[in-house]
């Protein structure tokens, strides 16, 4: 790959495709402004919560209420999420058939999903616990900062099946490829955040 | 909450009492009567306002141009426009309520004829307003109308977005609106500190109304600098290199950057004393592990680089007034940009300073006691650069001149109060004093809303295709700066002799004289709103002697003035090429000017969208079922922001083509105008000669 034919940061369509790379580069780099935004609010939350650790208030605190292997298993299932989003991407770029693109994005999907319902899950549990955000301040931090990333990865999941809906009836035209490259910067993003929430929130919080 | 529960309430907790005038009429003691007239008459203005607007409109057929010509309209400069008018009738309000505030004070020897909660309301709403729905739509409008056309670009990198952040933020500035009439505004200051804002101190819709208009707005913000970064990043003209920018794009770039990382903090603190407020959750309670002085962080963490976000375009536009009427390049380019970077940097590092007295320790008040004052190098800077710009210059006192040499008297005395209050050993004597109200109003009044002012009259030519009247003008802009002088300098003395900010009513015979001065100065503050709006008036009636079609009424040098005035939609018929700093300049003096190219291409301009619109309805709708608690309105708009960005996914043909021949015509009118009219020199600049072509220079003396 020529250093001309990279637009942005990331992967980008390639000459294959001719006009569709050349629109992607405002569209793509406006995207990551954005993520940078909203990094910052992840940011904030992060110190909300690393600043409420102390205020249990005398009810349960992560060791009471975190559960590592059920949040082990949403680890696996959001990482393995972003590889299948990966390989959806590469289905892109290169042109595979359409069905190969639109397997790999549902069985990301499915694994998104997945993941939520074991989160979903998990709240449960903590509720059950006693663990419930009008506790303390510890817990309505907990409660900022997980379901934060939750509800984005909602969101994810509703901005995907649009997109499948939009490749149904459209096919994958620039708007569409647009939008797959945008929600794969999404979900990565989402991933990493994940990561930094199973390392701050649950990892530090065991030990 | 059932569902039963929703049905036997569909309105939510509104309630007779919810309006204005009840309290009056069940308790008609004195204080309860002149308080609810006073209310009563800000509620009838406001729905007379509504309906008057909605006759006329039905009256002259307006619904249809008004929906297709400028409310879904993607035009940064019609976006630009609606900014604009929001900004001024929002500050029509504020401006009333800091008269009313000013009255009160005047007469507050011990008692006065407010409520403390009125009062309270006042202070509340106008902070509010000032800063977020005039300070913020005002520039956003100017930054939208002028900084596409600096760059040589065709609009903005993402249009649409750019009505939908104009959609949020009408949607909040009805909101604070509709507070006048349903209900009250929170009594907790324009930063409304938690835990006072909390459910346990503030059980009614007052904080709820301002946590919901700020998400709003604050939202607009965050999308409007990603839009304005990625434009000035993405869409220059060739040639058009970062250190080629005009200043005031410079400006819109370090404003937009910092939109794009001082806003998610407002939004956290936001949606956390929601959470608190409407679900018991204990972020910021005194309860149960909360922690106040979270909130506090986290709402200076966003409010002290709002600062800049507000002063930063005023700057720009300064230096662009300062290098045009002087006749001159600005001085220290460089420098000014580096200065202005500096600020951008700076103003993340200094949020401290807003509450020097909660309790840090005296080394962490030190540090950014330090960083606070560090800020006045750059500043001092950008002071002397605007000097040295007028040094030697063909300096001419237009009105935006009026302005720009207030600023540097006036702005240069806030300064020096700030520097002394980011002693943390001084601000522990005056701080929560009427001292630091003189200080903000200092800076924000002859910087921000002056210099936003004077870009109001130097570009107003170029959006309206006519000037605004210099002699109305010159009043007005005297009135706004003697005013300014009258109604905050004494704050300084009552802030050292110990007045308290926000204090409905003294004891302290002594602060009367002070009191009476600045009540007479706010006065003339509405004197000078009046003014402007009269001179707005006359120079609408008398529009034809004043056309300046040609479009370089004060010989810009930059290139928005590169244009007709009006501009057509698509700014420029061929995209311009840039060969060094002041652009339309060096293509004046090089005779390029007004060239006509062989060939006209297609341009694509993006379709109208009713997003924008649609998504301030809906924000509009949830924000105030939020408030009142009319939990199937919350619903019902909830899903329809998911379903209506969705539908909007699933548009195509989002582009319309203009044909070439059409921009040939046009181009062909306004270059044959150019041909037939007569350049003037600088002497006839306020003469109804000026039909926008400017005398050039010879040997560089300027005409």
């Amino acid at each position: 790959m020529s250093p001309q034919s990279i637009k942005h940061p990331g992967l980008n369509l390639g000459a294959a495709h001719g006009k569709d790379n050349d629109a992607a580069e405002t569209v793509m780099f406006g995207f990551w402004v954005f993520l940078m935004s909203d990094a910052i609010l992840f940011g904030m939350v992060f110190a909300t919560y690393v600043t409420s650790l102390h205020g249990t208030a005398g009810g349960p605190g992560p060791r009471d209420l975190y559960d590592i292997k059920s949040v082990f298993i949403e680890t696996l299932l959001l990482l393995a999420s972003s590889f299948t989003f990966g390989m959806a991407s590469l289905a892109l770029k290169y042109k595979h058939s359409k069905t190969r693109l639109i397997g790999w994005m549902v069985v990301t999907l499915v694994l998104g999903v997945a993941f939520l319902a074991f989160e979903l899950h998990d709240f449960g549990d903590m509720f059950a616990k006693g663990g419930v955000p009008s506790r303390s301040g510890f817990l309505s931090a907990f409660f900022d900062l997980v379901p934060l990333h939750g509800l984005h990865v909602t969101a994810g999941c509703i901005w995907l099946l649009s997109l499948l809906g939009q490749i149904a009836r459209y096919g994958v035209d620039t708007k569409t490829k647009l939008g797959i490259m945008r929600l794969a910067l999404f979900w990565h993003f989402l991933d990493i955040v994940w990561i930094a929430i199973f390392s701050v929130v649950y990892l530090a919080g065991l030990t | 909450m059932s569902i039963a529960a929703i049905f036997d309430h569909p309105l939510g907790r509104i309630e007779w009492s919810s309006l204005p005038f009840w309290q009056m009429f069940q308790q008609p003691t004195e204080g309860n009567i002149i308080n609810g007239c006073i209310t009563t008459g800000a509620a009838f203005m406001v729905v007379v306002g509504a309906i008057v607007l909605v006759l006329l409109l039905t009256k002259y057929r307006l619904w249809r141009p008004l929906w297709s010509n400028w409310l879904t309209s993607p035009d940064h400069k019609k976006i630009g426009i609606m900014y604009i008018v929001i900004a001024l009738v929002m500050l029509a309000r504020a401006l009333i309520e800091a008269v009313l505030m000013r009255a009160q004070q005047a007469f507050g020897l011990g008692g006065g004829f407010l409520s403390p909660d009125h009062f309270a309301q006042l202070f509340s709403t106008h902070g509010t307003i000032m800063i977020f729905f005039m300070a913020m739509p005002f520039l956003t409008g100017v930054i939208n109308y002028v900084m596409p056309m600096q760059i040589g670009a065709r609009d903005v990198s993402f249009p649409v977005l750019n009505s939908i952040s104009l959609g949020l933020t009408a949607a909040g500035a009805a909101l604070v609106m509709v507070s006048l009439v349903i209900g009250e505004f929170s009594t907790g200051g324009w930063f409304g500190y938690p835990p006072y804002t909390e459910i346990s101190f503030s059980p009614g819709v007052g904080p709820d109304y301002w946590i919901w208009a700020l998400s709003l707005a604050g939202l607009g913000s965050t999308l409007t600098g990603i839009n304005f970064a990625v434009t000035i990043y993405k869409e220059r003209a060739p040639g058009m290199t970062l250190m080629r920018m005009p200043l005031f794009t410079w400006t819109a770039l370090c404003t937009a950057i910092i939109m794009i990382f001082a806003m998610p903090p407002l939004t956290v603190a936001m949606a956390q004393l929601a959470l608190d407020r409407y679900l018991g959750f204990h972020y910021f309670t005194n309860a149960l592990g909360g922690n106040m002085m979270n909130f506090t962080n986290l709402f200076w963490l966003f409010g002290h680089p709002e600062v800049y976000i507000l002063i930063l375009p005023s700057f720009g536009i300064f230096s662009e007034v300062f290098s045009t009427f002087s006749g001159k390049a600005l001085f220290g380019y460089r420098s000014l940009v580096m200065a202005t970077m500096a600020i951008a940097i700076l103003s993340f590092t200094v949020w401290l300073h807003h509450f020097f007295t909660m309790g840090q320790n005296a080394n962490i008040n030190a540090a950014f006691g330090i960083a606070s004052m560090l800020i006045g190098i750059p500043t001092g800077v950008k002071v002397y650069d605007w000097m040295w710009t007028m040094f030697r210059g063909r300096i001419r006192f237009t009105v935006p001149m009026f302005y720009a040499i207030a600023f540097i008297l006036l702005f240069v005395i806030g300064g020096i109060t700030g520097i002394l209050l980011a002693n943390p050993t001084i601000d522990y004597q005056v701080h929560n004093t009427v001292f630091l109200v003189a200080h903000f109003h200092n800076v924000a009044v002859p910087g921000v809303l002056f210099g936003l002012l004077a870009g109001y009259h130097f570009w107003f030519p170029k959006v309206f295709g006519f000037r605004l009247d210099e002699r109305w003008g010159k009043v007005s802009a005297l009135c706004w700066i003697f005013g300014f002088m009258g109604a905050f300098f004494p704050l300084y003395v009552l802030g050292i002799m110990g007045l308290p900010r926000r204090s409905v009513a003294y004891t302290q015979p002594s602060y009367v004289p002070f009191e009476i001065v600045a009540f007479l100065g706010a006065l003339l503050l509405g004197l000078a709103l009046i003014t402007l709006l009269v001179q707005l008036w006359v120079s609408i009636r008398r529009r034809d002697q004043n056309r300046v079609f040609v479009g370089d009424p004060w010989d810009g040098r930059s290139l928005e003035w590169a244009t007709s005035a009006p501009p057509p939609e698509y700014n420029f018929a061929v995209i311009p090429v840039v060969e060094g700093r002041d652009a339309f300049t060096t293509a004046k003096e090089n005779g390029r000017a007004y060239l006509q190219p062989d060939t006209y291409a297609d341009i694509e301009l993006p379709n109208n969208s009713a997003m924008g619109p649609v998504i301030a309805a809906i924000g509009f709708a949830l924000a105030f079922g939020l408030v009142w608690h009319i939990w199937w309105l919350v619903v019902l708009a909830f899903l329809a922001v998911i379903a209506s960005m969705i539908i909007r996914g699933f548009a195509r043909d989002t582009a319309r083509i203009v044909s070439a021949q059409q921009v040939r015509r046009e181009h062909q009118h306004w270059i044959d105008a150019v041909a037939t009219a007569t350049a003037i020199s600088r002497a006839d600049e306020c003469k109804s000669a000026n039909v926008g072509l400017a005398l050039q220079a010879t040997d560089g003396v300027v005409p």
